[in-house]
């Protein structure tokens, strides 16, 4: 296996790729939900929501994971100063998406609600951001 | 972007303080005709506290001086709803129903934090009979009356028929006097709403003049959240005619009305009815309440008259407008299950004329309320006080030994009995010295506290 050097420095960054791909739409959707309930109270709605939101949940704690693992142990871990920002990001969609998980709890129309969506909003946009700074990342390092 | 984690842990302390439920305000006066209704206050995290089931160990349940308390059956499993048979025998419908799928990751964590609450047994689907052939007050005979049924609640005695409210039909048994057992399953007289089943027991009681069965159909959500479609014939008691099984809503806007009873001094239903969850500790009180034909209580739209709840969209002020408050509030989150009214001088003393409420204890709020049977006094058909402690200690250093669901007035014996769904018993309170010892009750006609 000659080729296991660039293998296995392209193994960790594809699989960081697909756990953050889940908060990347599954918030950006719950977000889409969220919407569609407060304009319809059609509870459907909400419902899809609440899940989107857990699974987002669920994701961004294994990307976060990945992440923190990555910035302690990485190849790379002092070659950008950006490590310790996505770190942040990450840890902040997490958070504020069990925060939303439990918002969503609520029932009936408190479930969405200005706090609701504004974190829907909020999760939506650091997912957007955690993206941009991994993937435009790994990006660079494939064109090396 | 590197202001943003700061924004946001400060967004998270924030939250985080207002998460924590508020804690209950014991001078907020939450019991009878006018309680106290404070602020809506819908944590972020609901307040779950469950007292983990615990053994007796030989202890009893508290009863006031003069007073006895003891098990007259044991092993049951899942004991609900007691009815005394005219010739003295005690049925106790034992059954756990409810199928409702989680709709959403809440229900899957809620439905686990509450099932640390509960009794590990297995619901019999059954009836047992208990015989006390010498009148000493002990139990002769524990034995299987009816097998086969599908989580009996509601018992009811009219005219030599015996009707069983499943959680999804109303059944009916020829019944011969002294029988110890009845083939199953009976004769359905009608179905009974049972989809999704939220809150799937199924009161009953039969009117006074016994041609009419009431049937009380809990919600099938806390406050609308699995959308109104889901509660067409739901927070409603039925009327059935007992002859022909047609059925008809008698009134609507009731939570979940846990049990009914008619009133011997005015012949009218009365029912226990539990109030939503989830906005607070003291939000909103169970009630004690007579049933007025054709009126609606106000859920889900809103309690205790036109108190609005924010919860439900769209809203409707003008079912809101016609709401009634409930008679007498019994507390928030006490969680009424049984409720049956003294006859004939009752208990005797403060216990002589009212109603006997069965309370089988809250989850929603960080003190405990409920976990013990309390007696509301009547005078004239109406509550006229306070409610009384009469059966408590079910809680001891934050686990229950117990936790009462029906209660029914034996009248012929003078007692009353309380079916305990975690440590799985029926208690029997009397007077220590019984005023009326003994002699094997003549046939009673379907009215009264007796005949449910």
């Amino acid at each position: 296996m000659d080729h296991a050097a660039p293998r296995s420095a392209g193994f960790a960054a594809p699989l960081h790729g697909i756990l953050l791909a889940f908060p990347v739409a599954l918030y950006a959707s719950a977000l889409a939900a969220d919407i569609a309930y407060l304009n319809t109270a059609e509870i459907q709605w909400t419902n899809f929501a609440q899940w989107l939101i857990a699974g987002a949940a669920l994701f961004a704690g294994l990307v976060f994971a990945w992440a923190l693992i990555g910035f302690f142990f990485g190849r790379h871990r002092r070659s950008r100063g950006g490590g310790l920002i996505y770190l942040l990001v990450v840890a902040a969609m997490l958070v504020l998406g069990i925060v939303n998980s439990f918002q969503h709890a609520r029932d009936g129309w408190h479930s969405v609600g200005t706090l609701g969506v504004a974190l829907s909003v909020v999760c939506t946009l650091l997912a957007f951001v955690a993206a941009y700074f991994a993937y435009g990342r790994s990006k660079l390092e494939n064109a090396r | 972007m590197t202001r943003l984690p700061p924004l946001a842990l400060a967004t998270v302390a924030a939250l985080s303080l207002s998460a924590c439920q508020r804690s209950s305000d014991p001078a907020i006066e939450q019991t009878g005709a006018r309680p106290e209704l404070p602020t809506q206050s819908d944590a972020l995290v609901p307040a779950m506290t469950i007292p983990t089931p615990e053994g007796w160990g030989g202890e009893l349940p508290t009863v006031p001086a003069g007073y006895t308390v003891t098990p007259i059956a044991k092993d049951l499993k899942i004991p609900r709803q007691t009815l005394v048979l005219p010739n003295g025998d005690i049925l106790v419908a034992e059954g756990s129903g409810g199928h409702a799928p989680a709709l959403r990751p809440k229900d899957l964590i809620a439905g686990f934090i509450k099932k640390q609450g509960k009794s590990s047994v297995e619901g019999g689907d059954r009836i047992t009979l208990l015989r006390d052939s010498d009148g000493d007050g002990q139990t002769d005979l524990q034995t299987t009356f009816i097998d086969g049924l599908d989580a009996p609640y509601g018992l009811a005695f009219v005219d030599n028929t015996l009707y069983v409210a499943n959680q999804g039909s109303l059944v009916s048994f020829p019944y011969t006097p002294g029988a110890t057992s009845l083939p199953g399953p009976g004769t359905e007289v009608t179905k009974l709403p049972s989809k999704i089943n939220h809150h799937w027991t199924k009161a009953l009681t039969a009117s006074a003049d016994g041609s009419r069965l009431y049937v009380g159909i809990g919600s099938n959500s806390n406050v609308g959240e699995r959308g109104l479609d889901a509660e067409e014939n739901r927070a409603v008691i039925w009327e059935i005619d007992r002859a022909t099984g047609a059925s008809r809503i008698y009134a609507s806007g009731l939570r979940n009305p846990t049990a009914l009873a008619i009133n011997p001094q005015t012949n009218q239903l009365w029912s226990v009815v539990n109030e939503r969850d989830e906005l607070g500790p003291q939000l909103v009180p169970d009630y004690l309440t007579s049933v007025r034909e054709g009126g609606f209580y106000g859920w889900p739209y809103s309690y205790y008259g036109d108190t609005v709840d924010p919860r439900v969209r769209p809203q409707r002020p003008d079912l809101v407008r016609r709401a009634l408050a409930p008679d007498y509030a019994l507390g928030s989150h006490v969680a009424a299950l049984g409720v049956d009214f003294a006859t004939g001088g009752g208990l005797g003393g403060p216990y002589s004329e009212g109603a006997f409420v069965g309370q089988h204890g809250s989850w929603n709020r960080n003190d405990p309320s409920g976990y013990k049977v309390v007696f509301v006094p009547f005078r004239n058909g109406r509550p006229s006080g306070d409610p009384i402690d009469l059966v408590t200690g079910f809680l001891k250093d934050g686990n229950a030994r117990g936790r009462p669901v029906g209660v029914t007035y034996d009248a012929p014996r003078g007692a009353l009995l309380v079916a305990d769904d975690v440590s799985n018993t029926v208690w029997r309170i009397a007077p220590a010295n019984a005023r009326r010892t003994a002699a094997r009750p003549a046939a009673r006609t379907p009215t009264g506290g007796v005949a449910r």
